[in-house]
């Protein structure tokens, strides 16, 4: 579904991605980890289209076209979605017309009609649930005044509307209590359908109790430096990011 | 420039002003003051941002016939919801009755001329505001209006009258065939606990060039609410300054919604003096502009008494060549203790060529009040247009998403809902926004 080669990226003129390659088949759920400035951010923006990211080099091909030369709006179209790690405020316009005009507007690339009202109501009343938000949320400006918890749950909420093929999260897990935590990864979970495949960006392990992956990598100065199963995330945990600087051979500051 | 101070001063002679009273005293003064002041140049600080020069320099008729415009032309014109209002029509500055339709009766909506409204009944109102603006303005363009203000149109909402039908005023200039100078008067008196909507828009028939200078004071007593919601939506040969001056006599509720789309010059003064305690005033404005369109809003707040609050929301979107000013004045006087007065600017430049001047001017004499100003200028928010585009919805429909709830602050604060709709829908084609 989504093959990375040799991905390289920068922003200004400070190289973040330096040479990124990875595999997700369908179905996958891949969890991407490393410490505070490793670049696993700038690699949900580049695969998101976000235009402050310069591609130097490398490819990105999603369910067969070259993503990287693909808008923002059609990445998305061909069902790429990024959970934004800091969701953004708009004022006057509600989720539920904001959603409403994304659903549509994706269909209409693939050739379909506009969702009907009744449907459209069904569908949002069910993805609801999903996530255990309220409509009078929806009703309101999107994101506006809501707490980190709603924020990300309405990020999974609209997830659940637009029926990606593949979901990044981009720290969805940060700022979140316990409780919604739980609330956010059941609610991913309820869309894992064998078919869909999920990135898990996450600094910490505590997401992936939840959200169990298929396959852990560690992301360390702008490349993936180790990869393996869901215990390498406990092994992290345990030991710290250290270990892995110090099989690279690094000297570990105290 | 001597072009139309021989053309003013023509027609003055020609038509020369014969009642007696403060119509005479004031058409005195206009005209005097008009030739010691002539055209505001960008020297007055007033007009510091807007040409207006460049506009009136150009080869007017003053106040041609105006008999050549009949009701399937006022039709084509006429503002949605115009079947329940009563309708005003004034041609090139004149007031046209066989034109126009009163739905409300005469026990609560009064009209007529201003020369006869200065002998009878409404005498004394007549003497103590028409022109009353002038305090405010000092320059040629309102004294140019004061030297013809006798041939205006006077108003009155009886008191504890709640007019059902809105007042939709036009004000066409007839530009088929001359290019037209025109100079509307109104003075509206809105009685003791009366409550009365307002529109008003100004229109061009023809391709000629076209300029409206309007005056319209609106006088507001005890317990009375006033809807005041101006349109522009013209032509880049159409050019107009518009003073709306608002005295509040008494504890009274005013709100205000003044919206631009387009036009050559466009200078709307919107002046609020609250005279009496416990006043409250809204004013809102949105202009949406491109082309070479230039859109000027100078406002006044002038707080005298205490307890009063009044909000300022003006919101602009700026495109292609455009240019945009706001000017916003809020005196709070000695003995306007407690004011409340909030002041905000907010613009969104769409091209590199777009330009707007930003300028709160605050004159506080009183020490126990609140008063807020703030502005922005800036770009349409790149972090929410990515947010927008990575759910898969286009550039183009991101931004009109986006400028749309953008306007959306201020469209909502039109009450009528034939003119909310109507706005909705100019603003929306504008924006290209189709949801």
């Amino acid at each position: 579904m989504l093959h990375i080669k040799n991905l390289q990226a920068r922003i200004e003129e400070k190289e973040i991605l330096k040479g990124i390659n990875l595999d997700i088949k369908p179905g996958e759920v891949h969890a991407i980890m490393g410490p505070n400035g490793s670049g696993k951010s700038t690699l949900a923006s580049v695969l998101a289209g976000r235009s402050d990211y310069e591609v130097t080099g490398g490819e990105v091909e999603f369910n067969g076209k070259d993503l990287l030369e693909l808008s923002p709006e059609d990445r998305s179209r061909e069902g790429l979605f990024l959970a934004f790690q800091y969701p953004v405020e708009i004022p006057g316009v509600s989720t539920t017309n904001f959603i409403k005009t994304a659903v549509n507007e994706i269909r209409k690339y693939r050739g379909e009609e506009p969702m009907d009202a009744v449907e459209f109501l069904k569908k949002m009343k069910e993805k609801m649930k999903l996530v255990e938000i309220d409509q009078s949320l929806l009703s309101r400006s999107l994101n506006e005044g809501f707490s980190g918890g709603e924020k990300k749950r309405n990020e999974i909420f609209q997830m659940a509307m637009l029926e990606p093929n593949l979901a990044i999260l981009d720290e969805t897990d940060s700022g979140l209590d316990i409780d919604a935590l739980r609330i956010v990864a059941e609610g991913v979970n309820k869309l894992r359908d064998g078919k869909r495949s999920f990135l898990v960006i996450t600094h910490y392990q505590r997401l992936l109790d939840y959200i169990v992956p298929d396959h852990v990598h560690v992301l360390y100065k702008g490349r993936i430096v180790k990869s393996g199963g869901k215990e390498l995330a406990l092994e992290l945990e345990e030991r710290g990011y250290d270990f892995i600087k110090e099989e690279l051979g690094e000297s570990v500051e105290a | 420039m001597s072009d139309l101070k021989e053309l003013i001063q023509n027609k003055i002679s020609k038509e020369p002003y014969t009642g007696n009273g403060a119509l005479q005293e004031l058409s005195r003064k206009g005209i005097q003051l008009f030739n010691e002041q002539g055209i505001p140049t960008v020297k007055h600080e007033e007009w510091k941002y807007t040409r207006i020069s460049g506009v009136l320099n150009k080869d007017f008729s003053y106040a041609v016939d105006s008999t050549a415009v009949t009701t399937a032309d006022v039709d084509a014109v006429r503002l949605p919801g115009h079947e329940a209002a009563n309708e005003l029509v004034f041609i090139n500055g004149i007031y046209h009755a066989e034109l126009s339709t009163i739905r409300s009766s005469a026990d609560e909506l009064v009209i007529l001329p201003l020369s006869e409204a200065a002998k009878g009944e409404y005498k004394s109102v007549v003497e103590n505001n028409l022109g009353h603006s002038a305090k405010y303005h000092t320059d040629g363009i309102n004294a140019m209006n004061n030297a013809f203000a006798y041939q205006g149109l006077f108003i009155a909402v009886k008191k504890n009258k709640a007019v059902e039908h809105p007042l939709y005023c036009y004000y066409i200039n007839d530009a088929r065939t001359n290019s037209v100078l025109s100079q509307p008067r109104t003075l509206i008196h809105v009685g003791v606990n009366a409550q009365v909507f307002l529109v008003e828009e100004e229109i061009t028939m023809g391709t000629s060039d076209s300029f409206i200078n309007r005056v319209s004071e609106v006088v507001v007593e005890e317990n009375a609410n006033v809807h005041i919601y101006k349109i522009q939506n013209e032509d880049s040969h159409s050019s107009c300054v518009k003073t709306t001056h608002v005295r509040q006599l008494g504890v009274s509720k005013v709100s205000s919604v003044t919206l631009t789309l387009n036009g050559g010059i466009i200078r709307n003064n919107l002046n609020f003096i609250l005279e009496a305690p416990g006043c409250e005033s809204h004013m809102y404005g949105l202009y949406c502009v491109k082309g070479e369109t230039h859109v000027d809003n100078h406002t006044i707040v002038d707080n005298v008494m205490p307890n009063s609050f009044s909000n300022e929301l003006y919101k602009g979107i700026i495109d292609e060549n455009a240019t945009g000013v706001f000017n916003g004045k809020i005196f709070v006087r000695k003995d306007a203790q407690k004011t409340n007065a909030y002041q905000s600017n907010k613009n969104v430049l769409m091209s590199d060529t777009a330009s707007v001047n930003t300028k709160p001017q605050l004159e506080i004499f009183a020490d126990d009040v609140k008063c807020s100003h703030g502005c922005t200028v800036g770009r349409l928010d790149e972090e929410a247009l990515f947010y927008l585009r990575a759910r898969g919805v286009g550039e183009k429909a991101a931004k009109a998403l986006l400028l749309h709830a953008f306007a959306g602050e201020i469209l909502e604060k039109i009450e009528l809902e034939p003119i909310r709709g109507y706005a909705e829908q100019i603003i929306s084609e504008r924006l290209g926004f189709e949801f």
